[in-house]
């Protein structure tokens, strides 16, 4: 029972990750007052620019350093999901496009990309199969040495790969940033009220790029964690499937608050996980459960609008456009 | 200290101003050069992936769309299916009501449709099983648009979230009618009543998407007369302006938001209904295929005017039907057709920055303004 109950808190972590990165992300980019819904399309991007980088490398490749196949996938994808999240910006704060066309655009763009290239990458060199790249998988998956060790504690908290303490990390550090140093106030600033930041003297525009370029590349983390180390380096088509909404979804759940984001992730990763854990279920149950966690979100977003409590709310000015010359 | 800031701020070269009404054939030549400059990069794009020559894909592209008369027969359903969405979806955008739930309302249109054949089928004339498929449709569609109203009336709870999630609520739901209609427990539903084609629609002319069609041309026409000259056209075009206006001049705002709302999901499960009834007689959790999320970039892409939409929902389909083509004929993967459609919308996206707005370099004056 107790390592049925291990086994189902370690995988629920596994199946968090990829969801604690994009809230993450989103969470600061929101805090802008870009409601980036480009976010499962910048994860893709994330999964497959790494996948592309770690290929570059390791194929052909007879000895490749597990230090270089880490280094170099990891490059990879910061840079491609933040190109995205550079376009979005272009478009939404330069060009004062609107947040959720430009979004859902951009979110069609990026599992375009990844498919294709999922699709398509070893065509182009010239093989056939599908993609696996098992030396950068093992490089992302090595765990932490004395994990084993450690019995039960260690083995359902302590046996993961990097980037699941990494995601942890960014959002405690991003918490910091947020509610504790001038930037941090700044920001929250400009997503409530960016007339009055504006008239405060905040650069309202270079803050909105950097925290949604920031945050683009953190979520882009997320697509990253699921193709070196939740699939160990495979790619296949759709397989990271909705996580980029359900993303989404924690960050109302998490009421736009990075630390509490981590715990949510890892509940709404249980939920996601959960009916293999329960025995005897019927498929049709499955279905049910597996609804659970938008039922809560919603329930989440009607309460906190009901209630009414100030920081429990979205930013004020969420998914609108700033334009200076506006009354 | 600010003193000493403004001393140091340069004035930049130039500043952007609103530029109010762009006549209406300066605003087209700028979208049309946003449209070939994306299909230059687009050429690029494909150049690169295909080394062939971009004119020749771009001809195999219409052929994909008009190649064969069976060819035009399924573009003419497509656009008919992504218009239909679009004009569900304007009215409400229109209102500034952020509803991203078209997929899912669309889904639950379907699902009572298919649950009415499933348990219907063969009991009940089919005239009026169809009826009450329709009506079944329609209500589905209704009750999953309403509550994101609801609650945006009454706790201005946040509608674009409230709307996505209820997609995924629509796709589970369906997922588990699946899970119980089909014992094998393949997760996919054949095509219902294949044999005595109970709540099937019948074929209009010989042709089995005339119907749709026909219907979705007609909805058209009544949703422009609707938004332009009709009494709740106005009002919900004033609460999109300003809620404050609207209340200020007596609309009752909260009114407008639930009944604009039943409007749309009413729509969108019509739609629901034409895809049921009128072409897969079947469902699965990709009945509405992403357009639910497409009609909203064609929506916004024609200003919520419904005639612009017929051009705009051409021309995104001729793309993915194009890029399909393209796909099949070049061994490139499908996805191509997604990638397309991105840069497409980017461009265009981009260029109504240079409609509604003007940059003005910056003018030698003096002092003080």
């Amino acid at each position: 029972m107790i390592s049925t109950i291990a086994s189902f808190i370690n995988a629920a972590i596994i199946q968090g990750i990829p969801l604690l990165f994009g809230s993450t992300g989103e969470i600061i980019t929101e805090k802008s007052g870009n409601l980036n819904l480009g976010i499962p399309g910048i994860m893709y991007i994330g999964g497959i620019s790494g996948i592309i980088g770690g290929y570059l490398y390791e194929h052909g490749n007879a000895n490749p350093s597990p230090i270089l196949c880490i280094i170099i996938p990891f490059l990879s994808t910061i840079i491609g999901s933040a190109l995205m999240a550079l376009i979005y910006c272009f478009l939404t704060v330069t060009l004062k496009a609107n947040q959720n066309v430009t979004g859902l655009a951009l979110t069609t763009f990026g599992v375009g990309v990844g498919n294709f290239f999922g699709g398509s990458l070893l065509s182009f060199f010239g093989e056939s199969g599908s993609i696996s790249l098992i030396k950068t998988g093992l490089a992302y998956k090595a765990k932490l040495p004395f994990a084993e060790s450690l019995g039960l504690f260690g083995k359902t908290f302590l046996s993961f790969g990097f980037l699941v303490y990494l995601a942890i990390i960014i959002a405690v550090v991003a918490s910091f940033i947020l509610n504790k140093t001038r930037v941090g106030l700044n920001l929250r600033a400009i997503g409530e009220n960016p007339a009055t930041a504006d008239a405060a003297g905040i650069n309202v525009n270079r803050y909105k790029y950097l925290s949604t370029i920031i945050g683009g590349a953190i979520a882009g983390l997320g697509g990253l964690y699921f193709v070196m180390d939740y699939t160990a380096g495979a790619w296949t088509n759709d397989g990271f499937g909705d996580r980029g909404w359900l993303a989404i979804a924690i960050v109302i759940f998490a009421l736009w608050k990075p630390k509490s984001a981590i715990l949510s992730s890892f509940i709404f990763g249980g939920l996601y996980i959960i009916c293999v854990y329960i025995p005897g279920l019927s498929s049709a149950a499955k279905e049910i459960i597996k609804m659970l966690p938008y039922l809560i979100t919603i329930v989440v977003l009607v309460t906190v609008s009901a209630r009414k409590k100030k920081e429990h709310q979205p930013p004020e000015s969420l998914g609108l456009t700033y334009f200076r010359e506006d009354r | 200290m600010s003193k000493n800031k403004e001393a140091k701020v340069h004035e930049p070269l130039f500043h952007i101003a609103k530029r109010s009404g762009m006549v209406w054939w300066k605003a087209w030549l700028i979208r049309g050069c946003a449209i070939l400059a994306s299909l230059i990069v687009c050429a690029f794009i494909i150049v690169l992936l295909t080394k062939q020559n971009p004119i020749e894909v771009y001809i195999s592209m219409f052929q994909g769309s008009f190649g064969t008369k069976r060819k035009v027969w399924i573009l003419l359903q497509n656009i008919a299916i992504l218009l239909c969405i679009s004009l569900a979806v304007t009215p409400a955008f229109k209102m500034r009501f952020w509803n991203l739930g078209a997929e899912g309302q669309v889904l639950i249109g379907g699902l009572a449709c298919v649950a009415c054949m499933f348990y219907a089928g063969d009991k009940l004339p089919n005239a009026l099983l169809i009826l009450i498929m329709l009506a079944a449709s329609i209500l589905g569609g209704v009750i999953w648009g309403v509550i994101p109203a609801y609650f945006k009336a009454k706790w201005n709870t946040n509608e674009s979230l409230f709307t996505l999630m209820m997609n995924y609520i629509a796709i589970q739901l369906v997922s588990f009618a699946i899970t119980i209609w089909v014992p094998s427990g393949s997760g996919v539903m054949g095509v219902i009543n294949s044999t005595s084609k109970s709540g099937w629609m019948p074929d209009l002319f010989g042709q089995k998407y005339l119907f749709n069609i026909v219907v979705v041309a007609a909805l058209t026409v009544v949703m422009f007369v609707y938004l332009k000259y009709s009494k709740h056209g106005y009002e919900l075009s004033v609460v999109g302006e300003s809620e404050k206006t609207a209340r200020y001049i007596g609309i009752d705002v909260k009114k407008v938001i639930i009944r604009t709302m039943v409007l749309s999901g009413a729509i969108c499960g019509l739609a629901g209904f034409l895809l049921v009834s009128g072409t897969n007689h079947t469902i699965s959790t990709n009945l509405a295929g992403g357009n639910g999320f497409t009609a909203i970039m064609v929506s916004w892409l024609a200003k919520f005017n419904p005639a612009l939409m017929v051009i705009t929902s051409f021309l995104i389909v001729f793309l993915q039907r194009g890029a399909g083509e393209i796909a099949t004929n070049f061994r490139l993967n499908e996805s191509v057709a997604d990638i397309l459609t991105g840069v497409i919308i980017f461009f265009i996206i981009g260029s109504e920055f240079f409609i509604n707005y003007q940059i003005k370099p910056r003018a030698k004056h003096k002092e003080g303004k």
